[in-house]
């Protein structure tokens, strides 16, 4: 993962795919979100989404699962290259996250994030505030889901 | 009877819950959807900015859709929301906290584009025992109006 120095507004991260399975779909709705369009084909497909669509938490939730799969990958990465690894902070949360098309069984979104703005910390000098539009692009292409996230992201030169 | 966008007039509010939330949840959401040290082990979780053990932030936005199912949406026409405005995370959730959620309607309008339905804003906010704010968010969803209203 960056430090803070590291980042550039407009810097782009590809995070890979997920193709959300009915299986899927099924069990996270049956925890978190059972509404009838979340649970059944026949259901989905009565209702304005076409089909068997995954909750929008879980969409959001597997976006986060891609993002930390690909920032551990990097921090790996840097280690064995012998460089210090940045450990992200959490989150104070984010604005604008649209569900724009429905994540229907089979579908495959692939996550990306873009940088769109940086700024110190006045509270914590040890560490920088970015924000990050996230996004999930089905296999048309179609931007199904984003979100402007906002992480508190440790300083390379502050005792991190 | 199925609640319609009718029955979420402005400032009409709820709580519900309490909603108790065990250790072994919070590592298995964070285990499948967030891996951090933060949300799974609680040696490296005492030394980030959280202090130790905490549930992940997509955990408990989760639960606080199915305390709002659990509330009302499971009784109402919900079609679905259109996204979230606005969510701050405030505190961290940690095991065995007991949530409870206090929604309210902050705004309500017929859709434009699909006058059978409507476009309710709710503001809920989930809360510890201790009575501290963990969550805040603003979302929309959109709700049918009654049978037979039109326009």
């Amino acid at each position: 993962m960056h430090f803070f120095e590291d980042i550039e507004v407009g810097q782009r991260r590809e995070a890979g795919s997920f193709t959300f399975t009915a299986e899927d779909i099924k069990r996270f709705a049956r925890q978190f979100d059972p509404q009838r369009f979340h649970l059944s084909e026949e259901e989905g497909r009565n209702s304005l989404f076409g089909g068997l669509a995954a909750s929008g938490w879980h969409v959001a939730s597997v976006c986060m699962k891609m993002m930390v799969a690909d920032g551990q990958r990097e921090a790996r990465e840097a280690a064995a290259r012998g460089e210090r690894v940045a450990v992200w902070g959490p989150s104070p949360g984010f604005r604008e996250l649209r569900w724009l098309q429905p994540v229907l069984v089979g579908d495959t979104l692939s996550f990306a994030g873009i940088v769109e703005a940086k700024r110190t910390s006045a509270s914590r000098p040890e560490w920088g505030i970015v924000q990050i539009r996230n996004s999930g692009t089905n296999q048309r292409g179609e931007l199904a889901f984003s979100f402007l996230a906002t992480a508190f992201v440790p300083r390379r030169d502050a005792g991190a | 009877m199925t609640l319609t966008f009718e029955d979420f007039p402005v400032g009409r509010s709820g709580t519900f819950g309490p909603r108790h939330v065990t250790r072994e949840e919070i590592l298995a959401f964070a285990a499948e959807f967030d891996p951090q040290p933060m949300h799974l082990d609680e040696e490296a979780a005492k030394r980030t900015m959280l202090g130790g053990l905490s549930g992940s932030g997509w955990h408990l936005c989760s639960l606080m859709m199915r305390m709002m199912f659990d509330g009302f949406i499971g009784r109402a026409a919900s079609l679905g929301s259109p996204g979230v405005n606005e969510l701050r995370w405030l505190a961290p959730l940690r095991p065995g906290d007991d949530l409870t959620l206090e929604v309210e309607v902050a705004e309500a309008r017929v859709s434009k584009s699909r006058p059978e339905t409507g476009i309710v804003t709710f503001k809920g906010v989930a809360f510890n025992a201790k009575g501290e704010a963990l969550c805040e968010m603003v979302s929309p969803i959109i709700i049918s109006r009654r049978e037979g209203v039109r326009g």
